[in-house]
């Protein structure tokens, strides 16, 4: 039986049983391997998408809970190009190592900063709780608070040197 | 390629497994004659120039995040001296080092070593192309290359006004010999390498494009999930296949050796859901009642054995404890770790008849090629393996390959089909290398002034070389064991001095399989040494900066490091209360992997018990700095590694580990994580690694510090249990 997703703005068709989660749908289904696998029990955070605009942990969540109407968005349809100012962030601190986790943390910061724009390092603490093994968290929450406090990223005062000649 | 083949299947095997470099390789500036025919050819092994002055760099390592990647392509590209926005990056296979007699050297990505220990060839390779380069330019124009210069990959020529670039040239320049004369920079030169440069990978990891193995797809690919018996060292009985045959997406159930099955469906979580629904029998054997606890008291009795092998002695330090006025002891341990990287161990793979290739992230792609080699019985020249990005690797992905093993055993199932295998976090968890259980008995002897006359560092527990590389351990001794604790050898050296020293190991080996973790077993020997030596100096009455300083006389790179925290902190006076909470500074120094490290870290512990964690500064002389803003990275990220041990375990109950996920075990995370400040102050001379050093430092200054703030000394971790109330 095909059931129906609206993914970045898309309405697409998939066959899956009902208990498979969103994010093996994503992946396996859609083709959309941007959204990581790392634990499977909603403990790690690097499945994390949106669901109108809820940060949502898919590894759990069965694709057939989700309901046409509502909206999801995954790392791939937070921009067309990498320009959301918080991926702009994140690639002007030079944030990812590995990267693996990124995907989710990136979309547990949106969600963070449309909530409350301005942050608290406290705020920080308690919405971002990805797990990352290469240990980048210094550098998400600097890349948080760059976006929170307008974008300049010199304001992080990591002086790095990007190929075009900028220093962020 | 000919003359490869004669190398035999054996002798590869035995090179690429130890990690080694027996097999020296060949002519490392010299382009290859079939690589000339390329559209684009090369102007040698690590060089490749467009004719659009897009430069390409070739990689050995493999990049895990540790920004290796960038480094080594910062080192090719400032002896070249191209435009560094012009650079890409690109990773020969294994199959091609092994075709090309190893002209890239070692592949293997471990032990701090990517930059390190590639620094000297790679800087000759791009200064070779350099070479080449303007030699081309100026037998065009007719002139002496020595009246040429070059700047971000433009050769000019002032007496005659003419320039040209290196895209114009390259294709000249790779007909030429290779020169034998190639010098390198002095570093105050350096316009790239040193700086602090961005990442070149960073793009592809914002945006989801970045692929990863567990992301790999290829046409008519089926997808593997995997359970192997969960007691190590037990067999696989039978298994009911026709109980999960009929569910959707089932294409096979296989044995996997003598103690695995896997399911193979369409889509991984088929085949994941089939084999959670799979009767299986296992025979546990002779682990099956093993558990942490037994293990303890053998590594407890070995605290005392005669069987021991001396790492590090001087004078009679057994004589100078008996006799001595005053004698203080302490016994610690560490637990088992899993490396946990936050992508399962994966892989894809295809075999036919003739063939053998694996797609997956690896730390060693010669080594996984020998497994794949080994696992498929065809020759190393007949299979090849492509290495794709890893999410993590930490020391996991890179010695030993069990994952690439049993996905060529299931690709030989179904010969030409594609086949996709992917752990479960909770497999990764069950099967990993972990890091050596160890403990270890501390004694020193101390005259009427409260001077350290002799210590013993009695180690006990488990030997990673015996469980990996077991042909390098010799007449019983496991070298590794001693790292940080070494008499001299520029790797992992002790930093003080004491009149009678000994340092020994009592080799005690349970069931469960060791790995190399990040910071290997400088973990918890920074841990014993460092916390004793806070130990001596309460007992004695002495801070325990100036007792460092008394017995780091001789050791003046490790006092430096140290005196750099110190002097940052303030040690000495009192830190400033944060949010009521009075804080307090721990300190620990090691050298490893050829850096000198220190931390001071700064804690606060309330009425609850509960720690904090408030800031660690953290300084680090690695020689030369590639690149100072990944060096920044590495030690913060490398505190995250290290800081786990105080909340995670390992434990095994019934054979097997109990921790299956990330619930039940811990790991830093952002509300933990302390501010890092990083104190970068290469001496030169030599070349250090940055991705491990650091890590052992952390723990033992937190642990300090923690004994500063409570009177509690802390000799076991994680801090779970342990009341840390003030005393």
């Amino acid at each position: 039986m095909k059931s129906r997703l609206n993914v970045n703005g898309s309405v697409r068709e998939f066959e899956a049983d009902p208990a498979t989660p969103l994010l093996w749908v994503l992946r396996e289904q859609l083709g959309l391997t941007g959204t990581k696998y790392g634990c499977g029990i909603a403990a790690c955070g690097a499945c994390t998408v949106h669901i109108d605009g809820v940060p949502t942990r898919s590894c759990v969540r069965p694709a057939s809970t989700v309901g046409a109407n509502e909206k999801v968005v995954t790392i791939e349809g937070l921009s067309p190009d990498a320009s959301h100012p918080v991926q702009k962030a994140w690639v002007a601190l030079d944030v990812p190592q590995c990267g693996y986790c990124q995907s989710g943390m990136i979309m547990a910061a949106v969600a963070l900063l449309r909530d409350k724009p301005k942050p608290t390092d406290r705020d920080i603490d308690e919405a971002m709780t990805n797990i990352c093994r290469c240990g980048t968290y210094n550098r998400v929450r600097a890349a948080i608070k760059v976006v929170a406090e307008g974008g300049n990223p010199r304001v992080a005062g990591l002086a790095i040197q990007h190929a075009d000649g900028s220093v962020t | 390629m000919s003359e490869q083949l004669t190398l035999s299947r054996r002798q590869f095997l035995v090179s690429s497994a130890a990690g080694g470099l027996s097999l020296a390789f060949h002519l490392p500036f010299a382009s290859d004659a079939s690589a000339q025919g390329a559209a684009t050819p090369e102007v040698n092994a690590w060089v490749v120039i467009k004719s659009d002055d897009t430069v390409i760099v070739r990689i050995a390592r493999s990049e895990m995040g540790q920004g290796t990647l960038t480094g080594l392509a910062q080192m090719v590209a400032e002896e070249l001296e191209c435009d560094w926005a012009k650079v890409t990056t690109e990773q020969p296979t294994p199959g091609e080092n092994l075709a090309r007699k190893r002209i890239w050297g070692n592949f293997s990505t471990g032990g701090s070593r990517g930059i390190r220990e590639s620094q000297d060839y790679v800087r000759k390779g791009g200064a070779a192309a350099r070479i080449m380069m303007v030699q081309a330019a100026a037998n065009e124009w007719g002139v002496p290359a020595a009246q040429c210069r070059v700047s971000k990959g433009v050769i000019s020529h002032a007496a005659s006004g003419r320039s040209t670039s290196y895209g114009k040239v390259a294709a000249a320049a790779a007909k030429l010999s290779p020169p034998t004369d190639i010098s390198l920079k002095d570093p105050k030169d350096w316009q790239i390498l040193g700086k602090r440069l961005a990442r070149l990978d960073t793009a592809d990891k914002v945006n989801g494009k970045q692929v990863y193995g567990a992301d790999l797809t290829m046409p008519g690919m089926l997808n593997a999930a995997i359970r192997k018996c969960p007691v190590f060292g037990g067999k696989l009985v039978s298994f009911d296949a026709a109980a999960i045959e009929k569910r959707p997406g089932v294409r096979k159930v296989v044995k996997v050796h003598d103690d695995t099955v896997a399911v193979v469906a369409d889509t991984w979580w088929q085949a994941k859901t089939a084999l959670d629904a799979l009767p299986i029998r296992w025979d546990f054997g002779q682990h099956a009642n093993a558990s942490s606890e037994s293990f303890a008291k053998v590594l407890q009795a070995g605290l005392d054995a005669a069987d021991a092998v001396v790492g590090n002695s001087n004078g009679d330090a057994r004589a100078a404890i008996s006799s001595a006025a005053r004698r203080i002891e302490a016994v610690y341990s560490y637990p088992h770790q899993n490396h946990a990287c936050m992508e399962p161990m994966n892989a894809v793979a295809r075999f036919t008849a003739g063939r053998c290739e694996v797609w997956t992230p690896t730390q060693n792609g010669e080594a996984a090629l020998a497994a794949a080699s080994e696992a498929s019985g065809l020759p190393a020249a007949q299979c090849e393996v492509y290495k794709i990005n890893l999410g993590g690797g930490f020391g996991r992905r890179g010695a030993v390959h069990d994952w690439v093993r049993q996905v060529v055993a299931i690709a030989k199932e179904m010969p030409g089909t594609p086949v996709k295998l992917l752990w479960s976090r909770e497999e990764d968890m069950l099967h990993g290398r972990f890091h050596p259980v160890t403990q270890c008995k501390l004694t020193a002897g101390l005259d009427a002034s409260g001077n350290v006359t002799g210590l013993h560092m009695r180690i006990s527990g488990q030997s990673i070389l015996a469980g990996v590389f077991p042909q390098n351990i010799k007449d019983g001794k496991d070298p590794v064991v001693f790292q940080g604790l070494n008499n001299g050898g520029g790797e992992a050296m002790i930093g003080y001095s004491f009149p009678n020293l000994l340092i020994d190991h009592a080799m005690r080996n349970p069931h469960v399989p060791p790995g190399f973790w990040r910071g290997v077993n400088l973990n918890q020997n920074a841990i014993y040494l460092e916390c004793f030596i806070d130990e001596v100096a309460v007992a004695t009455g002495q801070d325990p900066l100036a007792l460092r300083r008394k017995l780091m006389t001789q050791h003046p790179k490790h006092l430096a490091v140290l005196n750099a925290v110190a002097e940052r902190t303030g040690w000495g006076k009192t830190a400033a209360d944060i949010n009521g909470q009075k804080v307090f500074r721990g300190l620990a120094q090691t050298h490893g992997f050829g850096s000198y490290v220190a931390a001071c870290a700064e804690v606060s512990v309330n009425a609850a018990g509960e720690l904090r964690v408030h800031r660690i500064v953290a300084a680090t002389d690695c020689g030369h700095a590639a690149n100072p803003q990944q060096i920044e990275a590495q030690i913060e990220g490398s505190f995250v590694y290290g800081l786990s041990a105080l909340f995670g375990q390992c434990t095994v109950k019934d054979g097997r580990i109990e921790q299956a996920n990330f619930d039940s075990y811990p790991v830093v995370q952002m509300r933990h994580m302390p501010k890092v400040e990083s104190i970068v102050m290469p001496s030169g001379g030599f070349w250090g690694g940055v991705g491990e050093p650091t890590i052992a430092v952390a723990v033992p200054a937190v642990m300090n510090a923690i004994y500063a703030a409570t009177g509690k000394r802390i000799r076991n971790l994680p801090l779970a249990g342990q009341s840390l109330k003030r005393a």
